[in-house]
């Protein structure tokens, strides 16, 4: 479990329920298994309820009365959606702020300097490791390896990852997040992708020495 | 080097469109369903010839791999499961081609579903990639409006159906029972082995789990011929490989090279250089967080394929590049690891569930010198009883990271116990040899 140890139990809702936009996308996850194996939807449903509560309370949780309708939608025992929602780190068991981020710390990262980055969190949001910063807009999570090292260190806010950040480009993040705005994702310094920064090494007969220009948005 | 004309993933960093149209003009679905026409058994050879061994860390050989399933059905259907839970420190290649080259991963799972006898695919995508599993999934349903999916997938006779299955957050989940284990709604927890997922995996059917990389390269070894590929690289360790170069390095990036490459031309070339110059250079982790590291005299000359690194007593792994400089805590860098470990295990088996928590305990006390110099082999002894101890590989990756240390950087340990000692004398008590919580 990622964060300090949190003994109180976590709060729970008066009841939950899926939105009728959700129960119809529902039957067409299940549809992607064969017959009677409808529990490996197990993980959709508790990322769609996520979402859901996201969407209706501002905070990405899953409390316990959605694992029991997800438990009941597909047939399983409580307890076996109960030890899913709590093996997976992705599943917040109790109410987050409106932005989650997940400060990577392991070692590509904490090379690239994770720690200024964590740092640089804490300090333009007020938030800490496992904890809500105090206007509640911002939980900090540290998270191990998020898959884009060589565009360390990352940040991942919500969806989005945010990388090739230093404590400056941190800070402007978090500041532009507080003004309601959503940053592009991607690297902070105009990379292309997983490409050098500066002149292409590779594929130049392709694309000449294109790297540095920035994706096209929407792609 | 490798040149432009031989590197199968021409749009790595996404410079290009990644969509179905453009992916066509990179030569994807080119003559499909003509190696489908040449039947299950001429694709695998193909694959065997073509020397080409897994990309997700093990290095299997993924024509053997296939031929281990099943030839004809006994009523149970067969799967593909494509492991994209690319979850490895220092990796992020299978990020790239789902996001920038999703055709060849598609058109891969068709011809090697076809060469295994299954109708149905899925990949699992680890959880924390959103954006790039919402790009693979409109990927999906651009090749089904094509034809390319479906009934008579690309016109070649065969009906196929290919699902994106998403995780939720457990490096756990890379291993392959593991993977299994969750994507039919359980925990990851791995299985023992045997029953092999090729006798017994998804839903109790005969299964056979391959790593992106390994997937989206056959359709271009297919095109070209194994030949071509075969003759990248060196013998049995063949091809090209895309490498992830993390870490101290002046410009970090993905790269797609030839096997074999030396590591010294691979940082230089690519990756701009180590941060201050190649004698600048401390260690580097060349296979993702779980091969042992290796210091700069074996770097100055080692070739980046699996039986080069294994005779350095270290591994290709994932080929992803983790270098750190002389200014590098190198004790710090491996203690980091261990707690990467410790938070990733599964929990199942004893040696690693209480191992891994222990290691990366006396590893803390270790980046502080507050232990006394026997204690490293006290260390050493408990990552051996790990090793090989568990259900699966997590326990002997846990360990191998601290074996690569003890080897190369033991006299850094025993300076920093010295230190510790010495600033001792000045008041304090000895420290506890303890590792509980």
């Amino acid at each position: 479990m990622a964060g300090p140890a949190n003994d109180t139990p976590p709060p729970d809702v008066e009841s939950f329920a899926f939105t009728a936009e959700n129960q119809a996308l529902i039957a067409r996850i299940i549809a992607k298994y064969p017959p009677g194996k409808q529990a490996s939807a197990v993980l959709p449903l508790l990322d769609m309820a996520q979402r859901q509560m996201a969407a209706q309370s501002g905070s990405a949780w899953v409390p316990r009365k959605a694992m029991d309708v997800i438990a009941a939608t597909l047939g399983m025992a409580p307890i076996r959606v109960y030890e899913v929602a709590t093996f997976y780190t992705m599943f917040n068991l109790r109410p987050i702020g409106r932005y989650h981020l997940q400060v990577c710390t392991t070692t590509p990262c904490w090379l690239r300097g994770s720690d200024e980055v964590a740092a640089a969190c804490k300090r333009a949001t007020g938030a800490d490791w496992g904890k809500t910063s105090p206007d509640g807009l911002f939980h900090m999570t540290e998270v191990e390896c998020l898959g884009a090292c060589v565009n360390a260190p990352i940040v991942q806010v919500n969806d989005d990852f945010y990388e090739d950040l230093d404590a400056a480009s941190t800070e402007r993040l978090i500041e532009a997040l507080k003004r309601g705005e959503t940053p592009p994702m991607g690297s902070a310094i105009g990379r292309q992708t997983s490409a050098p920064e500066g002149a292409l090494t590779s594929l130049t007969t392709l694309y000449g020495d294109k790297a540095g220009s920035p994706t096209p948005a929407g792609e | 080097m490798l040149s432009d004309s031989d590197r199968i993933f021409t749009n790595l960093y996404g410079i290009a469109d990644w969509r179905l149209a453009a992916a066509k003009g990179r030569g994807d679905w080119d003559g499909t369903a003509g190696f489908i026409a040449k039947g299950r058994d001429w694709v695998v050879e193909q694959v065997k010839a073509s020397g080409l061994r897994g990309r997700g860390g093990a290095g299997f050989p993924t024509g053997l791999k296939w031929s281990f399933m099943p030839k004809a059905s006994d009523g149970r259907p067969h799967y593909l499961v494509v492991n994209a839970d690319e979850s490895e420190p220092g990796t992020c290649k299978d990020r790239d081609i789902i996001r920038h080259d999703p055709q060849k991963l598609i058109e891969g799972c068709l011809i090697a579903s076809f060469a295994m006898g299954a109708h149905a695919a899925y990949i699992y995508i680890r959880g924390e990639f959103i954006n790039e599993a919402r790009q693979l999934q409109a990927a999906i349903d651009e090749a089904y409006e094509a034809g390319l999916l479906g009934k008579n997938a690309a016109g070649s006779g065969w009906d196929f159906d290919l699902y994106l299955h998403r995780g939720a957050g457990a490096y756990i989940c890379g291993e392959e029972t593991a993977l299994i284990e969750s994507l039919e709604g359980k925990k990851g927890m791995p299985r023992l082995k045997p029953p092999f997922p090729a006798a017994v995996g998804l839903y109790g059917c005969p299964t056979t789990v391959n790593n992106v990389e390994s997937i989206a390269v056959v359709p271009t070894i297919l095109r070209r011929g194994p030949d071509w590929f075969a003759k990248l690289g060196r013998p049995k360790n063949s091809g090209t490989k895309v490498f992830c170069i993390s870490g101290h390095v002046n410009r970090p990036c993905n790269v797609e090279e030839e096997m074999g490459i030396p590591l010294r031309e691979l940082i230089e070339r690519h990756a701009g250089g180590v941060r201050g110059g190649w004698d600048n250079l401390l260690a580097v982790i060349p296979g993702g967080s779980s091969v042992p590291l290796l210091p700069k005299s074996i770097c100055d000359t080692v070739l980046m394929d699996f039986d080069s690194l294994r005779e350095a007593r270290s591994g290709l792994g994932t080929a992803a590049v983790i270098v750190m400089d002389k200014s590098t805590d190198v004790i710090k860098a491996i203690a980091r690891l261990a707690r990467f470990y410790k938070h990733e295990s599964c929990g199942q088996c004893t040696p690693c569930r209480e191992g891994t928590g222990w290691m990366w305990r006396v590893m803390e006390r270790m980046v502080q010198g507050r232990a006394e110099p026997d204690e490293i082999d006290t260390l050493e002894q408990v990552t051996r009883q790990v090793e090989g101890h568990t259900i699966c590989a997590l326990g002997d990756a846990a360990a191998w990271p601290i074996q690569g240390l003890i080897r190369h950087f033991r006299p850094e340990m025993e300076a920093r116990i010295a230190a510790c000692k010495a600033a001792r004398q000045t008041g304090g008590a000895a420290p506890a040899r303890m590792a509980a919580e």
